[in-house]
């Protein structure tokens, strides 16, 4: 079980939080058909570091991006979403 | 005298266990394995496949031989090492799979069936004729196996414990015990976990004092956690710890569990795991009285039991010649020793005074009967040489166990000197040293010389798989060790070859003509040995299993005695019997009372939400695939949310309760993932939308009260006109203020009454006498079923089955045409409104129509649909059904058949519109 470093709560358990999905696959309602589709259905699926969302859903509630290593697991950063930043 | 025996004797035997039902004594200290060759016993099993008789081949959790079964009752432990349980008084053990007994064994036939029992025997049965393999199954279920699970429920309870340190200990051997005081002397938090009673590690195998006791330890400051196993290590230093407070099969004093599982999050982490001795590969190297060469060493140094009498020692390295002396100061005679290494080592030289020591030798064969080895032959400078010896001490050289470092994504480097993997870069806090490290006894180069019966030499003893199937696989084509490793069934028993995989990689990697290295190696996977499920459940088993919520009228439901259903979490009452009523009678009264009269269900349960703020509406609209802009103050709507692929994810209710505040309803078991889903669309999607979200599912208890009498019942007990449909207010119930929207699942005027869970009692007091007053009853969950199904309306999980559209369930005109809601864009893929989508329709039928039945044309023709929800007609005879089925909407007047194959029944039915009663809504429409 992963350890993650909550930017409100410090560290925690990793069953503590969900995972979302990566910020590449968001789809906001302004996309357009095609373009909604691919990112839903043609992600990338690295073999190396991917930022992803998480949400601390048995702590702080907030929503979080994690650019983690999906083979080591590593997680290189991590930050509060912010639309700003990450969209 | 031969076979193995207590040295000087038996006595201190003071505890009493049987083994096949018959008694025997036992020094406490002891393993049953050490009992037992204290006792005389050198067969304890019989092989997986072949049934060969097998005895002890090691002292600890790498036994691959002597598994027992061990307790009675629900406290039956199978497949339980006899190496890694101590002796308690009263101890049963079994030996398994044997039949009709340990001594006379049908099964030892298959050792004469074992040409067809080779590799790959099950991959080649699947791929052959199907008939083929309907004839074996019957005979290898019987044959092939382990002990049978226990039948009877488990009596023990287990524990679950977290803990932190800044330093792990794996293993308290003389490297564990060094590296677990220096820390905590230093102040550290230190646990020190020893799958052993006692500390002490390989000290215990030479007769040394371990370098520290446990009390040592523990005044040190040393946590310190005997017989427990580290059993996994996850991510980030992460590791789970199996500890065994009483043996497998005994009854734990009153109120204590029999296993607690820890989960350790340590800073460090530590290992001084040791290394595993290995075998040597030769003809009837699985014979009872053939033992590791560290083993015999622990059986006379640890528990004063020798072995054999007449002792062939077997080695490629410098270990094995303690081993000889310790067999000679117990009074042993060591016949021979077997040097594979063609010098003498400066310790083989200084051994030839005191024993008969042979270089460029080998163990070729052995023979013996059922019980007990007789002799071995050795090939001693290429000639053949045979000795009389009932026990074969083997050293083939030792593997560290790396399991945890490479369980935590270490790297594993090879070290030829060894012909081992050693732990390499480390991609955790965690450092492997002493033994487990590599420090350990280098061995001779590998042997080339050919062996003479590759189909009884073993590898892998614990699943029967000898050198020939290993040769057998390569010369079918497999190359890559995972699929030889599946093919032969290779390391993948219950001790996951802690013995063989060395000695399978070095066959497979010799049939290549590659070295070690490039041969591969399997992945080492959790658990380590292996793990009860009563230690995985810990305290999460019988009514402790899930959660349980309780409903805040739960005490007023429970005073009518309901039958409940369990939904989600939720425990929800399912009918009121009354005297004498089983479920259908009761439920059937109560749907009635409804349709005729007045009814109260408890719908606490459903999810709710207050959004509120300026954007409340914006926001909705977001969630929402139908209209909610035009909704005015004291309206409500029926809606659907879809998920981003279109499909509809949940459905319920939008109430506008103020000009910038909203109530939202939606299903019970979808509550979590709505709560989820609302915070995503506003955090990540809408962030800048002005909106709070707070969910109400707990906080609000709802009663909806329906029929024809709801409305007059409400007027009396507001003292108000109630809302006309669909239309919402503010009241006073019973005192308490209450919110009550007017709208029907049921088909029958209804009123949903919402009140605090606190204040909710008195409410539902009220409303019970008034409907009881008119002749009406509390329903629950089956007459709901029952009224909804009628009316047509669908569930979340049933008709909106996750495959489902808004069109498939006859909505799809609610949808904004606009767009701009979560899922809008997935509408306009081609296969959404493609022909041939299942689509919602009712059926109908005299006879019950089974829930879950395929809709067929015939027996045998193709499934085009199934019955999704069932009941009986509330009024009248005959039953009615929803249902998907493809193009549905097109075939109503149809008849098909709904056949459940599972069940045993067939019925022919109607095919209907879903709305089977009141379709205008005559009876709540204003």
């Amino acid at each position: 079980m992963m350890r993650i470093d909550c930017p409100h709560c410090g560290q925690r358990a990793q069953a503590e939080f969900t995972y979302e999905r990566t910020l590449d696959s968001i789809v906001t309602v302004e996309m357009a058909a095609d373009e909604a589709m691919r990112r839903l259905y043609e992600r990338t699926n690295p073999r190396g570091l991917d930022d992803e969302l998480w949400r601390h859903s048995f702590g702080c509630r907030q929503w979080l991006v994690l650019r983690r290593h999906r083979t080591s697991h590593a997680i290189e950063a991590i930050a509060t979403f912010d639309p700003a930043v990450h969209q | 005298m031969s076979g193995p025996a207590r040295i000087g004797g038996n006595d201190g035997a003071s505890l009493g266990f049987t083994f096949d039902g018959v008694e025997y004594r036992a020094r406490p200290g002891d393993t049953l394995a050490a009992a037992l060759l204290a006792n005389g016993i050198g067969r304890v099993a019989r092989s997986f496949k072949y049934h060969r008789p097998r005895g002890i081949m090691a002292a600890g959790v790498e036994e691959p031989n002597a598994l027992v079964t061990v307790g009675i009752g629900g406290r039956t432990e199978p497949n339980t090492r006899a190496t890694d349980i101590f002796v308690y008084d009263g101890l049963v053990a079994r030996s398994q799979n044997r039949w009709p007994s340990l001594a006379f064994d049908v099964g030892a036939i298959n050792g004469l069936l074992a040409p067809f029992l080779a590799a790959g025997f099950y991959y080649k049965t699947f791929f052959g004729p199907p008939k083929r393999w309907m004839l074996y199954e019957k005979f290898i279920r019987k044959a092939a196996g382990l002990g049978p699970a226990p039948t009877e429920a488990d009596p023990d309870h287990y524990e679950h414990r977290s803990a932190f340190c800044d330093l792990l200990v794996v293993g308290a051997g003389p490297a564990g015990i060094a590296a677990a005081l220096t820390c905590a002397r230093t102040g550290e938090r230190v646990i020190l976990v020893e799958q052993d009673r006692i500390v002490g590690g390989s000290a215990l195998a030479d007769g040394a004092s371990p370098t520290a006791d446990a009390d040592t330890l523990r005044k040190a400051g040393v946590r310190l956690l005997t017989r427990t196993t580290a059993s996994g290590l996850w991510d980030d230093n992460f590791v789970t710890l199996a500890e065994r407070l009483t043996e497998p099969g005994q009854a734990p004093p009153p109120g204590h569990p029999a296993q607690r599982l820890w989960q350790i999050r340590a800073e460090r982490i530590v290992l001084a795991t040791g290394a595993f001795e290995r075998p040597l590969t030769f003809a009837g190297n699985d014979r009872p009285g053939v033992m590791l060469s560290q083993a015999v060493r622990t059986y006379i140094h640890r528990f004063g039991v020798l072995p054999g009498q007449r002792v062939v020692i077997a080695t490629n390295n410098d270990d094995a010649y303690a081993t000889a002396d310790a067999v000679a100061e117990a009074g042993g005679t060591v016949v021979a020793i077997l040097d594979e290494r063609a010098e003498f080592s400066d310790v083989a030289h200084a051994a030839k005074s005191r024993f008969q020591v042979h270089t460029n030798s080998l163990p070729l064969s052995t023979k013996g009967d059922a019980h007990h080895l007789k002799s071995v032959e050795a090939d001693i400078w290429t000639e053949r040489v045979t000795f009389d010896a009932d026990l074969l001490a083997v050293s083939g050289g030792f593997t560290p166990a790396v399991h945890l470092h490479s369980q935590a994504g270490g790297a594993l480097d090879w070290r030829a000197d060894l012909q081992a993997f050693v732990p390499g870069a480390s991609r955790q806090a965690v450092v492997s040293i002493g033994a487990a490290a590599g420090e350990v006894e280098p061995i001779a180069p590998p042997s080339t010389t050919p062996l003479a019966h590759p189909k009884s030499s073993f590898i892998d003893y614990q699943n029967d798989v000898t050198a020939a199937d290993i040769d057998l696989a390569w010369r079918e084509g497999y190359r890559s060790v995972e699929h030889v490793k599946r093919y032969t069934t290779l390391g993948m028993a219950t001790d996951q070859g802690k013995t063989s995989n060395m000695a399978a990689l070095a066959r497979l990697a010799g049939a290549a003509g590659v070295d070690i290295p490039q041969a591969g190696l399997t992945r080492f996977r959790a658990p380590f040995t292996p793990l009860t499920l009563g230690a995985m459940a810990g305290p999460d088993a019988g009514g402790h299993i899930a959660p349980s919520r309780r409903l805040a009228l739960h005490d007023r439901h429970m005073k009518l005695a309901p039958l409940w259903q369990p939904l989600g979490y939720w425990h929800r009452p399912r009918a009121y019997p009354l005297a004498g009523e089983n479920l259908h009678q009761a439920a059937k009264r109560e749907a009635r009372a409804v349709r005729a009269a007045a009814g109260i269900v408890d719908v606490s349960t459903l999810a709710k939400f207050i959004v509120a703020g300026p954007d409340a509406a914006a926001f909705l609209e977001l969630i929402c695939a139908t209209g909610i802009a035009k909704l005015a103050v004291g309206r409500g709507r029926y809606t659907i949310m879809l998920r981003e692929d279109g499909m509809v994810m949940d459905d319920g209710t939008v109430w506008r309760l103020a000009e910038t505040r909203y109530l939202l309803t939606s299903s019970t078991g979808g509550a979590d993932r709505m709560e989820a889903h609302l915070s995503y669309v506003h955090r990540v999607l809408a962030p800048t939308l002005r909106v709070s979200i707070i969910p109400q599912q707990e906080q609000l208890a709802g009663i909806a009260l329906a029929g024809p009498f709801a409305t007059e019942i409400l007027t009396g007990l507001i003292g108000a006109v109630p809302p006309a449909h669909m239309g919402l207010t503010n009241a006073t119930l019973a005192r308490v203020p209450v919110l009550i929207l007017a709208a029907s699942y049921s088909g029958e005027r209804s009123f949903e009454v919402y009140a605090p869970g606190f204040e909710a009692g008195p409410v539902w007091d009220a409303l019970e006498a008034a409907v009881r007053a008119r002749g009406g009853y509390p329903y629950g969950l089956e007459a709901l079923d029952s009224l909804r199904i009628e009316k047509g309306h669908v569930v979340i999980g049933a008709e909106a089955e996750g495959r489902t559209t808004a069109d498939d369930l006859g909505m799809g005109r609610m949808q904004r045409k606009a767009g701009g809601f979560v899922g809008a864009q997935a509408l306009s893929r081609p296969a959404l409104s493609a022909p041939g989508r299942m689509q919602l329709v009712g059926v109908e039928a005299a006879n019950p129509i089974p829930e879950g039945a395929m809709l067929i044309a015939r027996d045998g023709a193709p499934v085009e649909g199934h019955v999704t929800s069932s009941t009986a007609r509330v009024l009248g005879d005959g039953s009615v059904a929803l249902a998907l089925l493809a193009n549905g909407r097109e075939r109503i007047g149809e008849t098909i058949l709904a056949s459940s194959p599972t069940r045993g029944r067939q019925v022919r039915v109607t095919i209907t519109d879903p709305v089977f009663y009141d379709p205008d809504g005559a009876r709540y429409r204003d």
